[in-house]
Order: C-alpha cells, then sequence, then structure tokens
C-alpha cells in the first residue's frame, strides 16, 4: 500500500507528460495500435510515393487488368497483391490514396467539430444560467437523434461532396463535444483558481482560454480520438450509401461500394481489403483511445 | 425545375409547366401554401412515383417495422441470455467470447458487417439469399414476410445486421448489471436461504438487472430505424431507409420531407413511451414539471 501511495505522488519537476507517456506505454496493446496507427498515417501521406501506381493516372492504368485476383501479374509485370478492380486499378494502391481522404474527412471533421464544441461547451460552463440552458438543449435535441440519421439529413439538404460531407459530420457530432467539455469545466468552474483569476479582474478572455481551458481538456482527447474513428466509420458508410463522397474523391467507403455488385459473382477482394483497411484503422484509433481514457483518469490510476 | 422537365422541352411548355406547379408565384406564398397542405396531411407528389409521397412512404413502413422488430426480439432473446452466462461465469473462455464479440459488435460499421454476412451465408455457403424481401403474405392488407419460410430466409440477415450493435448493448448492459447484483445482499441471502439456483438467476438477478436494459431498449428503438437506412441498402430491403437513399440520390424532396417528418414523429412517441415507462419500473423516478 504504501509503495504505491509513494508512486503516486508526482515527483517535483517532473512534467506530467512525461508520466502519461510512461503510462501510456505500459500497455503492450496500446503501443502496437499507436504503432499500427501511425503506420497508416504513413500510407496515408506518402500514398503517392509507396503506392506501385498512381489511380489517378490513366496512363498507368491498364483497362484489361481489370478485376484480376489477388497476386496475379500485369502485362508490364506489376504484381498486383490484393488484385485490381473493374477499371484495371490496383487495389494497393487505391486503398492507400483512399485512406488519404478518409483519415482527412475523419481529422478535418473531428478537429472543426472539437474546436465549435470547445466554445460552446466553455461558454455555457462559464456563464450558465440562461446561455448554458440555451446551449444545452440543443446539445439534447442534437444527442436524441443518432449521428448517421442528421448526417444522412444533412447531405439530403446541402448535397454531395467532401466539404458537404465534413459539415455534416461536423454537425452530428459537435454536441458530444460540447457536452462532455461543459461536465468537467463545471466542475473547474467552482474551484478557488478561477475565483482567483476573476478576482484578480484578468480579461474573461484569458480566464477562459488560459485557464479554464488547459484544465478540462483532458477527457476531450479521449472522446475526440473515439470520435475520429466514429467520423471515420460515418464517411465510410455515407460513401458506401453513394451520398457521401463524389466519385473522383475515392475513400474508402467508395472502394467498398464499388466492390458491391461484384462481390455476388465471388470477386470479394475489390471489397474485402479496402474494408480490412478501414477495420484497422477504427481499431487501430479505438484502441489507443481507450489506453488514453485509462491513462488520463485519475480515478483509474495505479 | 431542370429536373422535373424533359430537356427538349420549348419556351411555352416551361411556362405552362411553371404555373402548374405554382412555381410562378412568389416564393412566400409558396411557402404558405406548402404548409398548408402539410397540415391537411398532404406533403405533394413525389417526383419519380408520381404519387403523394406520404403514401410513398406509409407503403414502406411495414416492411421497416418488420425488419426493426425482429432485430428487437434477437438482440433481447439473444442478448439477455448471453450477458447472463458472462455475468455469473466471467473468467471462463466463452464468456471472454462473448464480450470481445461485444466489443466487435459495436466497432464494426454496421454496413461491413453486412457484406461479410452476406459474403459468408449467401456467396459462400449459399445458404441464405444476399438481398431482396421475397414473397410477402397478405396480413390485413399488409405484407408481411414472418409468415412464410421464404420470407424468413429472407429476413434473417437483414435483421442480424441491424440487431447486431443493440445487441451488443443489452449483452454489456446484463453482464455489468449481474456483476453488480450479484455482490449485494439479498443475492447472499437468497443463497443463504437455500434458494435453487434457477430461483435465484431468473427471479431475483433477472428482474433487477431488466430496469436499465429495458430504457435501453427504448431508448435504441429510434437508432434502429435511423441505422435501418444501411442495412436496407445493403440488402436492398424495401423499407423507408432505402426510400429515403433513393429520394436523395433523384433529388426527389416532397419523399425526404415526409420521411422526416414520420421519423420525426415516431422519435417523439419512442421517448415519450421510455419516459413513462421509467417511472412505472423505476419507482424513484416522478413525472414532475418541468425546472424542479
Amino acid at each position: 500500500m504504501m509503495t504505491e501511495q509513494t508512486q503516486n505522488i508526482p515527483i517535483r519537476g517532473e512534467h506530467p507528460l512525461k508520466r502519461i507517456l510512461s503510462d501510456f506505454f505500459d500497455n503492450r496493446i496500446a503501443v502496437v495500435a499507436l504503432l499500427i496507427f501511425l503506420l497508416i498515417t504513413f500510407f496515408a501521406l506518402f500514398a503517392s510515393w509507396i503506392s506501385p501506381q498512381n489511380p489517378f493516372d490513366l496512363k498507368q492504368i491498364n483497362i484489361l487488368d481489370n478485376r484480376l485476383s489477388p497476386g496475379s501479374e500485369s502485362m508490364t509485370g506489376i504484381v498486383y497483391w490484393l488484385g485490381t478492380d473493374d477499371q484495371g486499378r490496383d487495389m494497393l494502391s487505391a486503398i492507400f490514396y483512399g485512406l488519404r481522404i478518409s483519415l482527412f474527412v475523419g481529422g478535418a471533421s473531428t478537429g472543426i467539430s472539437l474546436l465549435i464544441g470547445i466554445v460552446f461547451g466553455l461558454a455555457a460552463a462559464f456563464w450558465g444560467g440562461r446561455i448554458d440552458n440555451l446551449i444545452m438543449r440543443i446539445v439534447d435535441i442534437q444527442l436524441s437523434f443518432p449521428a448517421i440519421l442528421v448526417a444522412v439529413i444533412l447531405i439530403a439538404i446541402l448535397g454531395k461532396g467532401i466539404d458537404k460531407v465534413i459539415i455534416a459530420i461536423v454537425l452530428a457530432k459537435w454536441a458530444y463535444f460540447a457536452r462532455t467539455i461543459r461536465s468537467v469545466a463545471l466542475v473547474e468552474r467552482q474551484k478557488e483558481y478561477i475565483d482567483a483569476a476573476i478576482c484578480l479582474a484578468l480579461p474573461r478572455s484569458r480566464v477562459i482560454f488560459r485557464h479554464l481551458l488547459p484544465n478540462s481538456i483532458a477527457p476531450l482527447i479521449v472522446v475526440g480520438a473515439i470520435q475520429m474513428a466514429h467520423a471515420i466509420a460515418l464517411e465510410a458508410t455515407l460513401s458506401f450509401l453513394g451520398i457521401g463522397l463524389a466519385i473522383t474523391e475515392p475513400s474508402l467507403g467508395l472502394l467498398i461500394a464499388n466492390g458491391f455488385e461484384y462481390m455476388l459473382s465471388g470477386k470479394y477482394w475489390i471489397s474485402l481489403f479496402p474494408g480490412i483497411a478501414l477495420l484497422i484503422t477504427i481499431f487501430s484509433i479505438n484502441l489507443v483511445g481507450d489506453q488514453l481514457r485509462d491513462v488520463l483518469n485519475p480515478r483509474l490510476q495505479r | 425545375m431542370a429536373v422535373l422537365i424533359h430537356p427538349q422541352a420549348d419556351q411555352i411548355e416551361i411556362q405552362e409547366a411553371t404555373k402548374r406547379l405554382g412555381l410562378d408565384r412568389p416564393i412566400w406564398e409558396q411557402y404558405l401554401i406548402y404548409m398548408g397542405n402539410i397540415f391537411k396531411g398532404d406533403f405533394g407528389n413525389s417526383f419519380v412515383y408520381n404519387e403523394p409521397s406520404l403514401k410513398v412512404i406509409l407503403q414502406r413502413l411495414p416492411a421497416t417495422f418488420e425488419l426493426v422488430v425482429c432485430s428487437f426480439v434477437i438482440a433481447i432473446f439473444v442478448g439477455i441470455p448471453l450477458g447472463l452466462i458472462a455475468g455469473f461465469r466471467p473468467s471462463e473462455w466463452i464468456s471472454r467470447i462473448i464480450m470481445g464479440g461485444s466489443i466487435l459488435g459495436f466497432s464494426l460499421p454496421s454496413f461491413w458487417v453486412g457484406l461479410m454476412l452476406i459474403m459468408l451465408f449467401a456467396v459462400q455457403l449459399g445458404w441464405l439469399p444476399s438481398g431482396g424481401q421475397g414473397p410477402t403474405t397478405e396480413v390485413f392488407g399488409i405484407g408481411l414476410s414472418l409468415i412464410n419460410v421464404e420470407g424468413i430466409k429472407h429476413l434473417i440477415l437483414p435483421a442480424i445486421n441491424l440487431g447486431l450493435v443493440l445487441l451488443s448493448t443489452v449483452i454489456r448492459l446484463t453482464y455489468s448489471g449481474v456483476r453488480e447484483i450479484i455482490l449485494s445482499d439479498f443475492i447472499k441471502f437468497a443463497y443463504a436461504k437455500g434458494l435453487p439456483n434457477r430461483r435465484i438467476v431468473f427471479i431475483h438477478v433477472l428482474k433487477n438487472v431488466l430496469v436499465p436494459v429495458v430504457t435501453i431498449l427504448g431508448l435504441e428503438f429510434g437508432n434502429l430505424i435511423a441505422f435501418s437506412v444501411v442495412t436496407e441498402s445493403v440488402f436492398a430491403w424495401p423499407g423507408i431507409g432505402k426510400v429515403l437513399i433513393e429520394s436523395i440520390e433523384n433529388l426527389d424532396r416532397p419523399v425526404i420531407v415526409a420521411y422526416l417528418l414520420i421519423v420525426a414523429v415516431m422519435f417523439t412517441v419512442a421517448n415519450m413511451i421510455v419516459d413513462i415507462l421509467y417511472s412505472i419500473l423505476d419507482p424513484r423516478v416522478t413525472v414532475t414539471e418541468m425546472g424542479n
């Protein structure tokens, strides 16, 4: 009991980030997940360098190579490790490029909704009263409808396209962030240091952004990670339904939808491999998020 | 406008169509007429089917309802027993499989699960059809799949697909409920009294586990209707979700609006029923006026 106690007390001068990192690396599964996620991000960022073929460059695509099974060789000698789709595109390259689009949509929409959520959540917690009531009722209404339905409705109004999908996901997701940061900030708001800051007549913006925000942000990182996995899945679902991205922006969801019709005739690889890439992405983010939650939650600290 | 008229129409035809559709009037007047019609139950005709859009939606509603109800039944009658097993024997390998599987059920994208079900059971094994509703039997003027064998075959995969998330939720809720209740004094007392195991499980534990499960089931009913959009598209199930997606692709606005209103009404009713059920199941909750 004693040893555990002493471990818990932070040593003077040790940066909290260091402790969080070392706690994080205690869990082997989470580390593997993090590595996989970094690898996926690497594939997505450097897709144009590492993929065997540029699926957007018609010169490199041979339509005669269409629907080849995994591992077969093209006429020019390239091996299609994951087969080709109906246009003769190499699936491996298509997945790398698709990851880029999926991660971009997921990251951008999560980032924007995080910002909106922070602004509204902090405003509700800081001022309370009528502003709090108004914002939280909007959040309640929004959360009583599932995200997929909100996104589908918004797409129906806005139309297709990458920017519209991002807007739809942002509007479907910001409420989660707003609610999370409000609940944390409400507790922080009651503490003395905020009162002290207000008594010092610091400008409100400084109190909110320099004092309240940094102390309320930890749980948001966790929610952000899990919501990013959700956002990627949501984009894939919308694209799969044919109401997400346009055909010129082939994300993983579109690749899966593209192979769906061939699946019934036994050509499984066009859908299967993009799907597995999607699953690995979502899982790795979720696992990292889970471990972050355990690390950042002071109640679970060992 | 461009969607509604054939591309070769000349100026006179365009003018006539504009007048017939009332598009020559000011926008606020169009809006007032539209709202007035909605209150009369007229959502305008679908551009694609050329039928009242409310009728288009209502015709497809039974198919969706059938699917949702079946998923519901699967989630309850498979989820609760599995949760009980995992809760009573948490260290056995079967419980670990159940709990691990429920995490999978949460985080896998629904449309992907549907694809895998089709690939496995329809394409590779060939046991079940890959999509469509199959033959229906007329009951009180409504076509139902549940009555005949072929219809049930068509229903199995979509229902599993739709019910999977709810199933996982029910398993996890039951599991944590059992883990909590099993430690309480009245269960220890029941064992001490020498009651048969069966009675303790099904009367003492199950009754207390059911409270949170029932609430979640009610809240998730709306979610199922929302997720039926995905499942119906994957399995080509002719319900309201599939109509919604088709209408979005065809820019068939009246049908989209009719869908939204119907679903909004269903959500409101479902939430209200849950609130009422809550106060019945849990005597600590009372319905009071807002603001207290």
